[in-house]
């Protein structure tokens, strides 16, 4: 079986700075994909590649078995891949309807208006926006503008969901919530593709992890796999030793 | 049709009848020529502002599309005597075509840079004509009083040319309103506040952008035929003139840039102050320093002009306004 998207040995230089080589990986339909690194290892970056912000020095990005390599976002978009910015981006003089309204609209389905309101009011209730429906996204806390973020991308019905970051800067009783909104969207059919840095969510959710560090793939296997891999807590704790550490004072 | 039923639509129905009624009572040529010229000042603002308001571009040069309309116009009744109606129609489509050209040009460009952009338009092609034979270079073209005949004379011309573009107005009022109520519109806006975000969720920006650049210049380039007509005299100066440029964009934020009433009750307020500056004889050739005021005024104190006062004050208006 073919996957739903695939990175196929993309690299990005921005001067002296090769901020993603040669990298490849998959995400399989109806799967939840986590990428993790430290802080620089690129991952922002590859979302970027993907969905058309910057155009790869390198390789090939393959969505639903079409090359949408150096497309443009709004393009991208079309294809049904949505993501939500790590730095919300909210339209701040809109309603909250209306910018999700904006994502029903010119994403995967193209709906007409009217059509558009019914997709946006759908994903706002979602996310837990029902009662803020008129209010202005400059109105909302940072939770509710996350919120908004995913909003947004949901409501143009994508087939494939980007999320940087979207549990970061909430607090616990937020990040429960927010984890078991993600839950439901992927039992709702729509593969994810996600960086986070909660490791205890992440680790959960994924079915599968792929761990960046300097732009290059460090690891890449199911959760507990690369927990207990010595190489991805070297780059996370910088001793090489300490992973033999700490399975020995857990033993 | 739901737009029917909608009180906006009879609001702007009613300002046109208003306009073309009132100086008909009792022959009223000087009311007529004030409104002639709020009539101009509304169908500019209200174009201006589907760029400015909605998209977020401002746009310097605006007045390009006015010029070059008065240009098309003239030169083709007096070189190739065409009746105005098609003069004018043929005008409007060329401008809009040409502003499509420069607009996948310079649209490409963003904040300062595209306004600086929009003044080279301008003084671009107020160069090219200057020197441009066909259109007289720096004399411009006089038209023949006997071109006003078919119109039933110059006194009736004038008022059928007042009709025309109160006809113009009323066009450019419906055209921002059902821009701003449709997909489109909703597209323009998304860029107006975050064009990166607008793209990223699939709004086709360069497309749009050209689109709304090319829209806003027909209905200017027709108001600017009619206008030179009336005047049966066009030349370079007069054509691209960039204060009245600048006196567009004061007008759209003063009203309220982004609402559809807001640039036309701005364009009629500010008529109306341009007429009595003018005429006054302590504040002669003022206006201009009271919109530099104006506007420095509006930048500091309301940045959503005289429409974001009132919905402030009363936002149970935004359900009767756009």
């Amino acid at each position: 079986m073919s996957a739903l998207l695939q990175v196929e040995g993309v690299s990005k230089r921005f001067g002296g700075l090769q901020a993603v080589q040669s990298l490849s990986f998959a995400v399989e339909e109806g799967t939840i994909l986590g990428l993790i690194g430290p802080n620089g290892a690129g991952k922002s970056t590859v979302f970027n590649l993907i969905n058309g912000v910057f155009a790869p020095d390198q390789g090939r990005i393959v969505f639903r078995g079409g090359d949408i390599t150096g497309e443009p976002p709004y393009r991208v978009a079309r294809h049904g891949l949505a993501r939500t910015n790590q730095i919300v981006q909210p339209f701040t003089n809109m309603s909250v309807i209306d910018n999700c309204v904006v994502g029903a609209c010119f994403g995967r389905e193209n709906l007409p208006l009217a059509r558009a309101r019914e997709a946006a009011r759908t994903a706002a209730e979602l996310v837990g926006l029902g009662d803020r429906l008129d209010a202005l996204a400059s109105q909302l806390t940072i939770a509710g503008k996350k919120r908004l973020e995913l909003a947004r991308a949901l409501s143009a019905r994508p087939t494939l969901l980007l999320l940087d970051e979207v549990l970061a800067g909430l607090n616990p009783t937020e990040v429960e919530r927010m984890i078991g909104i993600i839950r439901s969207i992927c039992a709702s059919g729509v593969s994810i593709l996600m960086i986070e840095h909660l490791m205890q969510a992440i680790m959960s959710l994924s079915d599968h992890i792929v761990v960046l560090n300097s732009g290059a793939k460090l690891a890449e296997g199911r959760p507990t796999e690369v927990a207990a891999n010595p190489a991805v807590i070297e780059a996370y704790l910088g001793d090489p030793g300490l992973a033999d550490k700490l399975r020995g004072g857990a033993q | 049709m739901t737009i029917l039923r909608r009180p906006f639509f009879w609001i702007i129905a009613a300002v046109i009848a208003l306009f073309a009624a009132v100086p008909s009572v009792g022959n009223n040529v000087e009311l007529r020529e004030s409104l002639l010229l709020a009539a101009v000042y509304i169908t500019l603002a209200s174009n201006i502002n589907m760029i400015l308001g909605y998209a977020g571009y401002v746009n310097f040069g605006s007045i390009v599309f006015f010029g070059l309309g008065g240009y098309f116009c003239v030169w083709l009744m007096s070189a190739h005597g065409w009746p105005l109606a098609a003069a004018l129609l043929l005008g409007g489509v060329a401008v809009s075509a040409l502003a499509l050209l420069f607009g996948l040009g310079i649209l490409r460009l963003r904040g300062v840079y595209f306004a600086l952009s929009t003044i080279g338009v301008n003084e671009g092609v107020m160069a090219f004509v200057t020197n441009f034979g066909p259109w007289g270079g720096s004399s411009g073209i006089y038209l023949s009083p006997a071109l006003f005949l078919p119109l039933g004379g110059p006194a009736k011309a004038l008022w059928v040319i007042y009709y025309l573009l109160v006809g113009v107005m009323g066009l450019s009022l419906y055209l921002s309103y059902f821009v701003k109520r449709s997909k489109f519109g909703l597209g323009l806006l998304a860029i107006g506040q975050n064009e990166d975000a607008a793209a990223m969720l699939g709004v086709p920006t360069p497309r749009y952008k050209a689109m709304v650049y090319s829209l806003s210049a027909f209905l200017p380039a027709i108001a600017g035929g009619l206008y030179f007509f009336k005047s049966a005299f066009i030349q370079p100066p007069d054509a691209f003139d960039l204060q009245l440029s600048t006196e567009t964009i004061v007008i759209a934020m003063l009203g309220g840039q982004g609402t559809v009433v807001g640039p036309a009750i701005g364009a009629f307020l500010y008529e109306q102050l341009r007429g009595w500056l003018l005429t006054s004889p302590t504040f002669s050739n003022f206006q201009l320093v009271i919109a530099g005021v104006l506007l420095l005024a509006i930048v500091l104190f309301a940045p959503g002009g005289l429409m974001g006062l009132l919905y402030r004050r009363w936002p149970g208006l935004r359900r009767f306004l756009e």
